[in-house]
């Protein structure tokens, strides 16, 4: 059904989005903020990698400088909402159709190819793994370590704090938290993951691409929802372990129906059948709980 | 009885025979970045080519087609399915589908199409001698037969002026061609920039009397307001030329330019090379061979100049307004 090659190309692409899917977890999950950033920010990180990677600097720093470009969008949308009071999903879209500009800028052309330069991945190339086998092996780590320091994170006094103020932001307050801080540091962090993610697609693509971010949101939504189906998030850490399962899982299944032509489902109805999953996972909890609801009403 | 035995041990070796040089069908998969005219004209052209060359669908060849609907991570994920399902040859359309394609295998031979700059997005490195699985048609215009037609008509004309929009990448990039390609004939080219619409006619504006005849190339800014440069051309008797042929029916004087399922033809000789034998790094990168030139005889008049008759002969389209 699916060739080896082709899952091995969604588990790397999904752990890839499970960097996106932490991300939209903090914002969405942890600080109720639904932030649209990452549209563009996902390809801010691409094009900082792959400029920097041409420019001759080293992959794992221009990986590095990706991370920090993502942090400052993120830190602009978050600004724009907690100092200067815009409304977050409105300071979010102001961001993302900025970078697009500014995403221009800093390739100064629309893709910029990086089929033949020195990336995070090349050196592992030469381990005796197969071709297809090396970028699994690699995003693999990549997730572990940030769900592990997210984790952690997540733990720590800050990580309370900012939890906290996602939960109950007055409550927060009243505890001493500086809330404008969390939410400024929150989505910093997440857009920091996104463009992470960005900037190892583009190397694991070969390309970085000025329009590489549309649909960046949803995927990473479905992707968390996905895995919150599958497994529950009672805990961070199963949260975390979520994000990247249902991300992985988004893949597998367009891997599938890029297969599916006996079901007659073609690419082109990918977005139809995204949304509708989306909403179905978003839907259904709550039609259980009011099913469950009534069913009790009623034996009563 | 014997003869009746040997008879069908005959046959028999006849039909073993007979299924061994029937083949299985060859396998062509095809991804393209986004479904859109040009882009769906392209498959259709490759898919007729090969019909052309005797590859019959179904029994010579099957077609696997995929659109990525614009969505990168998609096109990663066909180019995986592809290169895991092993076919004969990858036709990969548009850059982005071809960087994805090209980054996920180095062995299944790739066609690439529709690809403007093929060394710049890093597919091939010698354009002549591709080296490895790749080669491929690219859309990169023809400038020097542009330059060739445009000269055809007016061959007085030293000083050629364009409108270009800078802040356009592939625009930039074919000015910095055209200027090139200009110096080697000793003309100078001077340009006039719009970063919009709206600018395009003050740009225009600004070559008369700098110029001798104006050439416009497939800018997306400065084609959207074609009729403002037509309309300066027709005022101060400067012939605009362009890339494109639907500008002439909106009033250019000639237009040497290529459809998008000629470029898919094209496409098509060249898998159809792949499938019989031939390897892609031998097959050099080559551009769009089929042109055709449309005329405006009425729009020349207008901008103090008559089309030479063998001209008008050898267009392949005479616009009459």
């Amino acid at each position: 059904m699916l060739s080896e090659i082709a899952l091995y190309g969604a588990f790397e692409t999904g752990l890839i989005y499970g960097l996106v899917a932490f991300g939209i977890y903090l914002s969405f999950r942890v600080l109720h903020f639904p932030d649209l950033t990452v549209d563009g920010s996902f390809p801010l990180g691409a094009a900082v990698a792959a400029v920097l990677i041409i420019g001759g600097y080293n992959p794992w720093l221009a990986t590095g400088a990706a991370i920090i470009a993502g942090m400052a969008a993120g830190a602009v949308t978050a600004i724009l909402n907690v100092r200067l009071n815009i409304l977050n999903l409105l300071a979010s879209i102001l961001t993302m159709i900025a970078l697009y500009s500014v995403n221009l800028r800093i390739m100064g052309r629309p893709n910029i190819a990086l089929l033949t330069e020195e990336t995070v991945l090349t050196p592992w190339y030469d381990i005796g793994l197969e071709f297809h086998q090396v970028p699994v092996l690699l995003f693999f780590i990549f997730a572990i370590v940030m769900l592990f320091l997210l984790w952690r994170f997540m733990q720590s006094e800050t990580g309370l704090a900012m939890r906290a103020t996602g939960a109950n932001p007055r409550m927060a307050r009243a505890q001493g938290i500086a809330t404008g801080w969390m939410i400024i540091l929150g989505i910093a962090l997440s857009n920091g993951l996104v463009a992470l993610a960005g900037a190892l697609f583009a190397q694991s693509q070969g390309a970085a691409d000025v329009t590489m971010g549309v649909g960046v949101i949803v995927v990473g939504l479905a992707s968390l929802i996905g895995g919150e189906a599958v497994l529950a998030p009672r805990s961070v850490l199963r949260a975390l372990v979520a994000c990247i399962l249902g991300a992985i899982l988004y893949r597998i299944a367009i891997a599938l129906a890029l297969n599916a032509d006996f079901i007659g489902l073609k690419t082109q109805d990918l977005n139809l059948v995204t949304a509708v999953l989306v909403t179905l996972a978003i839907v259904l909890p709550n039609a259980r709980h009011s099913i469950k609801n009534f069913l009790s009403r009623s034996r009563t | 009885m014997t003869s009746y035995t040997l008879k069908i041990a005959f046959s028999a070796l006849l039909l073993v025979l007979a299924s061994a040089v029937q083949a299985d069908p060859k396998v062509v998969a095809v991804t393209q970045i986004v479904e859109h005219p040009a882009l769906d004209a392209v498959y259709q052209g490759i898919k007729d080519q090969l019909k052309e060359e005797g590859y019959a669908e179904g029994s010579d060849v099957t077609y696997m087609h995929e659109s990525a609907q614009a969505n990168t991570a998609t096109a990663s994920q066909i180019a995986r399915k592809f290169v895991g399902e092993q076919p004969d040859v990858i036709v990969a359309i548009a850059t982005p589908s071809a960087q994805t394609v090209a980054a996920a295998t180095r062995n299944i031979p790739v066609v690439f199409s529709a690809v403007t700059d093929p060394v710049g997005a890093r597919l091939v490195s010698n354009m002549e001698k591709p080296g490895k699985n790749i080669t491929g048609i690219t859309d990169m215009l023809p400038l020097d037969k542009h330059l060739d037609m445009l000269l055809r008509v007016t061959p007085d004309a030293k000083r050629i002026g364009t409108v270009y929009n800078p802040g356009e990448a592939n625009a930039v990039a074919l000015i910095e061609q055209l200027e090139e390609r200009l110096k080697a004939r000793d003309l100078t080219l001077i340009k006039a920039a719009a970063t919009k619409t709206s600018e395009v006619l003050g740009a225009a504006r600004s070559l008369t009397g700098k110029v001798d005849a104006i050439y416009l190339t497939t800018d997306n800014t400065v084609i959207s307001a074609a009729e403002a440069v037509i309309s300066v051309g027709e005022r101060a008797d400067i012939p605009v030329f362009a890339a494109d042929t639907a500008t002439v029916s909106r009033g250019a004087v000639a237009a040497l330019g290529f459809d998008y399922y000629d470029v898919g033809r094209q496409t098509g000789k060249v898998v159809s090379r792949i499938l019989s034998g031939e390897n892609p790094g031998d097959i050099p990168v080559s551009g769009v061979e089929a042109l055709s030139l449309f005329v405006n005889p009425a729009a020349a008049e207008r901008m103090g100049i008559e089309l030479a008759p063998d001209v008008i002969e050898d267009a392949e389209e005479v616009i009459e307004n």
